[in-house]
């Protein structure tokens, strides 16, 4: 495949909107059903194609304390037999169309994602709600499933980056918080896991009240709410629980963390502090201060110093993950192992330079400018309205969010900055995990 | 499609065409070099090429790099392949004008400092060592060395190792000279334009850069292979990697588009788009290799890859055996379907399937101005740009006998390469 010369730096809270498209701006049409499912259209006309985005709240954070992986597990299995419908059958409804299904799990939701031809809309529609509804989680599917996680799982045991990421998230968080347990579980959770457990995470926790459908592209508003109405109208189920977030105490001090892996080339470095949440009103300063750090242009001041000037690393980035719990603001960094600790030691110098100076007056406009210009680019693709409009849904945002957008950001002030930078940019209460074949002792 | 050609002067050719869907403008500049174009000791030269021309020019001093684009909410990027080099900016369509200037920059007025040259150099090493850190990505890398003999696909785009510590700053700077002359460069623009006045932006910016003596570069046409070569990599490791390559067609040879039917049926269609494809999973699990290995626990994931090269390159099934399973039985049953394909062909569902899956991933691949200006791009570089639009068509036409016939006469044992990633505890 090619090489890219940039690294995905991309961060994965960054979604944003249209300025330019027109006065209404997106203009979403939002609807919830009596059974309390919201549904969330907006047409476009750019392909003869439909983005179907559904998300349930049942991410990794519902997993049972002592049961980590199991909403990974249903991800990887829901969509493998219904009530109705073989796994072989799914399967070739799925193909015949050149639809591919996606089930994607994070901290807080569960994601089904395809995109089909407008002519193929209520078919498939049809055959995620079927999913989604009524799944069966056949023994044998479970079985080959198991044996593909837990293949994942040793993968994720050989790959530094993995390694160094899984290793500082529960430094950070500890085990019992959701944050800090492991996404796919262990060797052990996963071994033991029954079919029996997975019905139950999906009984507790997909429900039309906890569903969020987006759907965006060739439809119409009115085409999308019959299709869905006549899918999902009859589905009843308890409304699922609220999650309990534990409190998390930031560090009070430094913690370093090495793990050799000698039998690779090169290690990989995380380095992290908790965050904020989502929908603390200090979010927008918290945004701008990670793109100056660490993602402007080839990876803000980080990708200055440490790639563009010390030509230490081909990847380097920061990266602020807001969520429904006070999320990480993690930095990343790829380097040789000759140069692991002047890697950290540039980290250590960029953090406090930025925690004692705040921001230039240039480098705030600029990240502003970038974050409000790039919201068309955002908003380009139906997948990328379709992401938009369930960050804005799941944390309450509003449907002119876009349009609010680029103020929220522009008033951002250059003080606001400096105090989210001063908050939480410590070196001396660093999380810093390095995997990789380093063997040393960092300070 | 309704693309605006001109070809200038200086050899240069413009292809834009006007998207109004979205506020957007995306440049592409292309080139018809990569890594088959380096000579021994010079392997990696093109993608080091592409990084340095990214550290500022006569007018645009390396410290203005960073920002222009940006400041129109852009995105830039570039990669280097085995047949070509592209640089791509996507922001505000008012930004054209600036986009335009830094490829004309780019293409004329690179510095390659000495300095730059240096800090790059550990920058690349860098970027090759995270590569060896994946073990896939390791056992391709050996695979298609292995494949070829003769024809100079057979080195990484990456480089090698021991090239990137001695290759000098005038190695690096006469390529560039070498081949970033407009007359070897395919300009493209995509988005809500005029393109009256695009043409006219592209003609000011570009139109006064002198043409360079172009030498035709030549390939050594690999020769048949004889038999199956195999190849082992053995390295700490916690999992199983199998790689079964046969020798593929270009992307002009009819017989692509039967190989590319083929791949739908064995593992789901991906598309034909190098920049888009691979970020979707492809429709697959009712495909011959996913029911065989996957739905039967021997692999937790099976993929295919076949791209459109200008010379012939290859078909790679790529396989990650699941814990516990053997090679040698993965391997066995993935030979018994290649076996089966190429005895007996596809069945007619099959054929439908496939070009419907095919037809699917061609249009939800051109679902930005980006992914439309890399199509025309990409494919100017390896033959022409209309030969995109002559896909749906060839796809169309591939009948049950050219599956058939294709199959007998490519999955072979003497035509094919097995690659294996054996990880053996610490």
């Amino acid at each position: 495949m090619p090489s890219d010369h940039q690294p995905n730096t991309r961060s994965a809270i960054a979604a944003s909107p249209a300025t330019g498209r027109n006065e209404r701006g997106l203009s979403p049409a939002r609807h919830v059903l009596p059974n309390g499912l919201t549904i969330l259209a907006k047409e476009t006309r750019t392909t003869p194609a439909i983005t179907i985005h559904a998300g349930f709240h049942a991410g990794t954070a519902y997993d049972p304390q002592d049961c980590a992986g199991l909403a990974h597990f249903v991800s990887k299995t829901i969509d493998r037999g219904t009530e109705s419908r073989t796994a072989d059958q799914i399967a070739e409804e799925l193909d015949s169309r050149g639809v591919s299904l996606t089930v994607a799990v994070n901290r807080h939701a569960m994601w089904l994602v395809c995109t089909c031809l407008s002519e193929d809309f209520e078919r498939i529609l049809a055959l995620v709600g079927d999913i989604a509804i009524r799944p069966a989680f056949p023994e044998s599917e479970v079985e080959t499933r198991r044996g593909e996680i837990i293949t994942l799982l040793r993968q994720d045991q050989d790959n530094p980056a993995t390694v160094a990421m899984e290793t500082m998230m529960r430094g950070l968080y500890g085990n019992d918080h959701a944050y800090g347990r492991p996404v796919r579980g262990t060797l052990e959770t996963v071994e033991r896991m029954t079919a029996g457990d997975l019905r139950r995470f999906h009984r507790a926790r997909f429900a039309p009240q906890a569903l969020s459908l987006a759907l965006v592209g060739d439809v119409g508003a009115d085409r999308a709410v019959a299709a869905t109405a006549s899918v999902f109208g009859e589905w009843q189920a308890d409304a699922p629980a609220g999650m309990n977030v534990v409190h998390v105490e930031p560090a009070r001090a430094r913690r370093s963390t090495v793990l050799p892996m000698m039998n690779k080339a090169q290690a990989d470095v995380a380095y992290g502090f908790v965050a904020i949440r989502r929908g603390d009103p200090r979010y927008y300063a918290y945004w701008v201060m990670n793109n100056i750090l660490g993602q402007y242009a080839l990876g803000g001041r980080l990708g200055d110093s440490i790639r563009e000037r010390q030509g230490m690393a081909y990847y380097t980035f920061s990266s602020l993950d807001a969520s429904v719990a006070p999320g990480p603001l993690v930095v990343r960094a790829g380097v040789g192992p000759a140069n692991v600790e002047r890697a950290v030691s540039s980290i250590d110098v960029e953090l406090s330079r930025f925690a004692a100076d705040g921001p230039t007056d240039r480098e705030l406009a600029e990240s502003k400018q970038y974050l409000i210009g790039s919201m068309p680019r955002t908003l380009e693709t139906n997948a990328g309205i379709a992401t938009f409009l369930q960050t804005a849904e799941l944390f309450g945002l509003g449907l002119d969010y876009d349009l609010r957008l680029p103020a929220l950001l522009g008033d951002v002030s250059r003080d606001q900055v400096h105090e989210a930078a001063r908050a939480t940019l410590d070196p001396s209460r660093a999380t810093v995990v390095v995997a990789g074949p380093y063997s040393g002792s960092l300070q | 499609m309704d693309v605006r050609e001109e070809l200038l002067d200086n050899g240069l050719r413009v292809l834009i065409q006007e998207v109004h869907t979205a506020p957007l403008a995306s440049v592409w500049c292309w080139y018809r070099v990569g890594s088959k174009d380096e000579r021994p000791g010079l392997s990696g030269v093109s993608h080091w090429v592409e990084h340095m021309n990214f550290k500022g020019t006569t007018n645009i001093p390396r410290e203005k790099v960073k920002g222009i684009i940006e400041q129109y909410g852009g995105y830039w990027n570039g990669y280097t392949w085995i047949d070509q080099t592209t640089y791509t900016e996507t922001a505000t369509h008012d930004a054209l004008d600036h986009m335009l200037f830094i490829e004309a920059e780019r293409m004329a007025n690179c510095l390659y400092d000495p300095s730059d040259v240096e800090s790059e150099r550990t920058v690349i090493i860098s970027e090759l060592q995270g590569g060896e850190n994946d073990p896939e990505q390791l056992l391709d890398q050996e695979l298609t060395a292995a494949a070829f003999h003769a024809h100079p696909y057979r080195h990484p785009t990456i480089g090698w190792l021991g090239d990137l510590q001695t290759m000098t700053r005038d190695d690096l700077y006469g390529y560039y000279r070498q081949h970033y002359v407009p007359n070897n460069a395919t300009l493209v623009i995509v988005g809500a334009v005029d393109a009256d006045d695009a043409m006219r932006s592209a003609v000011k910016q570009f139109g006064t850069i002198p043409s360079g003596a172009l030498s035709k570069s030549r390939y050594t046409a690999e020769p048949p292979q004889l038999g199956e070569r195999r190849l082992t990599i053995a390295k700490e490791g916690t999992t199983s990697y199998l790689k079964v390559a046969y020798h593929a067609p270009a992307a002009t040879d009819p017989d692509f588009f039967a190989l590319l039917v083929l791949d739908s049926v064995l593992t789901g269609a991906k598309g034909l788009n190098l920049w888009a494809s691979f970020r979707t999973p492809p429709p697959q699990r009712s495909a011959r290799l996913y029911q065989a290995v996957v739905n039967s626990g021997l692999a937790s994931a099976v993929s295919g890859g076949i791209v459109p090269t200008q010379d012939p390159f290859l078909y790679t099934v790529s396989l990650t055996a699941t814990a516990g399973t053997a090679l040698d039985s993965l391997e066995h049953r993935v030979l018994q379907v290649m076996d089966t394909v190429r005895t007996g062909g596809v069945t007619p569902q099959e054929l439908a399937k496939a070009k419907t899956q095919l037809r699917a991933r061609l249009v939800f691949e051109q679902d930005s101005i980006s992914n439309i200006a890399h199509q025309l791009g990409f494919f100017e570089t390896i033959a022409n740009w209309r030969f995109f639009s002559s896909i749906p068509p060839s796809i169309d036409a591939v009948t049950l006998e050219d599956v058939a016939r294709v199959a007998a006469a490519r999955f072979t044992a003497a035509n094919r390469i097995i690659g294996r990633f054996e990880p053996h505890a610490e």
